[in-house]
């Protein structure tokens, strides 16, 4: 079953169940990604954001239905074939022991990379302008252990630039993060959209991050999309109350002109 | 936002050197040819080498009937006094083969197992495997009073159930480390008490026997042992060298390694079915050998400062710590025959903890 809004897309999931073991999380799911997007799934705790990104990204396999990539089915693929068209940084990643900044972002050249080629000059270049576009090449020769939570996640995002993939999944990249280094990776995230021309699908906490940066929302709760489109007309009061089960008041964010959420003070109401 | 909260960025800067530290690359055939060299890791495992070879010829020249260092390489090609090619050809060369190929055999299927595990403590010691197949070896020893053979496939047979078991206890979503080690140590410590029943019922002579087995010794092993080990080493080790590479992005995490393109379910299954064969194949040569899956990787990965495991390393220092511990074993009390496992753990302990104090004094934390 192929809409017309699939044909556009490179990245769509079909009829999913997503399962861990017996635990269904979601069910009879369809998605699609706008091809040059900056799509951003938002959704409350549990509600099943991340389990669709993995399935996205071929982390999780479905239990039902099936994921496309570029017209075939994900899991088809070769996985270093999927990891040269398909980028992903996930939730927590480790960095082993006294591992250097170059070092970590070059292992992102794995998909390109075999017995007799493993370590080109294209591989040198790309590398070097993932750090550039991300801001860390001044960073190159220090160890991963000695940066800030800050400076650790953008390592990590040009590790999954040195992929080289048209597409970029991120799961919370700006947990952990404090606001200034939120918004610096958020920066990043729509610069790379905006200029280098990647398609991104991020999960985000903050209802506010993800209308000011999404070009595209998808809303969750309890294992289903209950709406997504452009912010702007998806976001209303009505809608955050019936998946946060919080009472709001949509204002227009004074920097950005679009939705700004702030919770109705509810001990106001109560005195 | 204001901007002075971002951390600076200057575009057009590009000081950054590329090429993974402490290595650099190697093109040949214009670009069709790239390999990554690392002087460290190369210099490392050379030395290594040429300390194993030494000791080689060392053990091979000392013993109660000594025989000249100049007359040792004659003597290992056939040449020279018969009672010098006998003790060389007949005894002490498949001695230290055995010795270099088990401790090369148990160095690199310790590193497999630190790595899957995420654990230094994941070695096949504390997992359970070993306390397998020593619970199998003295099972047929004392139950069935059979011979060599018989022990070692039953060391063998406990060493890959006990594995199985404990890998399908621990997996939820694929293997978790420490869930690994915890029910490692349980079980370990459940066979422990089947060993120590099993030696309480049996007869003295018997008791003994298993009691020496169980500390692992490479008294008296010959040809046959040399063969065993060896096949074992070129048929499984070149299946775990090609997938060195993966078993290092699996350590990144697992999420992390599929996006990078890494099947890590396939080559979780690969390395751990490998590894354990070569545990097996180590212990029913030598007995349970202790420390040196546990000591050599981290030896290994000190030395060479490569930021993840190496699996050439932990073989190659596996191999020469115990071909040392089994000089040791043979010469410091001699006449007295000490049995290699018990020295490994004293020597591969005691350079361990000097390499950790020196690291910790150093001040890297």
């Amino acid at each position: 079953m192929t809409t017309p809004a699939d044909a556009a897309s490179r990245l769509h999931g079909r009829d999913l169940t997503l399962a861990y073991d017996q635990r269904v999380i979601s069910q009879d799911l369809a998605v699609t990604v706008p091809d040059n997007s900056f799509t951003v799934i938002v959704g409350p705790n549990a509600c099943g954001k991340s389990t669709l990104l993995r399935a996205l990204s071929r982390t999780l396999r479905p239990a039902r239905g099936h994921v496309h990539l570029d017209g075939r089915v994900i899991g088809s693929y070769p996985a270093k074939e999927v990891a040269r068209r398909l980028g992903l940084l996930p939730q927590s990643s480790i960095a082993p022991d006294g591992i250097g900044v170059a070092d970590l972002v070059a292992r992102g050249r794995f998909p390109h990379q075999g017995f007799l080629r493993q370590w080109s000059k294209q591989d040198e270049a790309v590398v070097a302008e993932a750090m550039e576009a991300t801001g860390i090449a001044d960073l190159s020769e220090r160890s991963v252990d000695e940066l800030s939570g800050g400076q650790r996640q953008r390592v990590w995002l040009a590790m999954v630039l040195a992929q080289q993939t048209p597409l970029l999944l991120l799961d919370e990249p700006t947990t952990y993060l404090d606001i200034a280094h939120q918004m610096d990776m958020l920066d990043l995230c729509a610069e790379l959209h905006a200029e280098r021309g990647h398609t991104l699908v991020a999960v985000l906490h903050d209802l506010n991050h993800a209308c000011r940066y999404a070009t595209h929302l998808i809303v969750m709760k309890e294992g289903a999309i209950v709406a997504e489109g452009d912010p702007a007309t998806v976001v209303t009061a009505e809608l955050v109350e019936e998946v946060f089960g919080l009472p709001v008041r949509i204002i227009d964010d004074p920097e950005t002109h679009t939705p700004m959420i702030v919770p109705v003070d509810r001990r106001a109401a109560a005195r | 936002m204001s901007d002075t909260l971002a951390p600076p960025r200057r575009p057009g800067t590009s000081g950054g050197r590329t090429t993974p530290r402490g290595s650099f690359a190697l093109r040949l055939f214009g670009e069709r040819l790239s390999l990554l060299v690392r002087p460290r890791t190369l210099v490392v495992c050379l030395a290594l080498t040429l300390l194993s070879a030494l000791v080689l010829v060392v053990s091979v020249s000392v013993g109660d009937y000594a025989i000249p260092l100049r007359a040792v390489p004659g003597a290992i090609a056939g040449y020279g006094e018969r009672l010098d090619v006998f003790f060389v050809q007949g005894v002490r060369l498949p001695r230290a083969l055995t010795a270099i190929g088990v401790g090369a055999a148990l160095g690199i299927a310790g590193a497999v197992f630190q790595s899957l595990s995420r654990n230094a403590l994941g070695s096949p010691d504390i997992i359970g495997f070993t306390s397998g197949a020593a619970t199998g070896a003295v099972t047929v020893i004392l139950v069935f009073g059979a011979g060599r053979v018989a022990v070692s496939l039953g060391a063998i047979a406990g060493g890959l159930l006990t594995a199985a078991v404990v890998y399908l206890l621990a997996m939820k979503n694929g293997v978790q480390g420490y869930r690994l080690v915890l029910v490692g140590i349980g079980v370990s410590a459940m066979l422990g008490s089947v060993r120590d029943y099993l030696l309480t019922r049996a007869e003295l002579t018997d008791a003994m026997g298993a009691q020496i087995w169980m500390i692992g010794s490479l008294n008296g092993r010959g040809w046959g042992e040399v063969a065993a080990v060896w096949v074992c080493l070129a048929l499984l080790g070149p299946v775990l060298l090609a997938q060195g590479k993966r078993l290092r992005f699996m350590e990144l995490g697992e999420d992390t390694a599929r996006g990078l393109g890494v099947s890590t379910q396939a080559t979780q299954l690969t390395v751990l079915a490998v590894a354990s064969a070569l545990t097996g194949a180590a212990i029913a040569v030598a007995g349970p050998i202790g420390f040196i899956a546990l000591a050599a990787p981290q030896l290994a990965r000190r030395l060479t400062r490569t930021g993840g495991t190496t699996l050439v390393g932990s073989a190659l220092m596996g191999a020469a710590l115990l071909v040392v511990a089994d000089l040791v074993a043979q010469r410091a009390l001699a006449p007295v025959q000490l049995p290699a496992g018990v020295v490994t753990a004293v020597i591969g302990g005691s350079y361990l903890i000097w390499l950790l104090y020196t690291e910790w004094r150093g001040g890297r934390a």
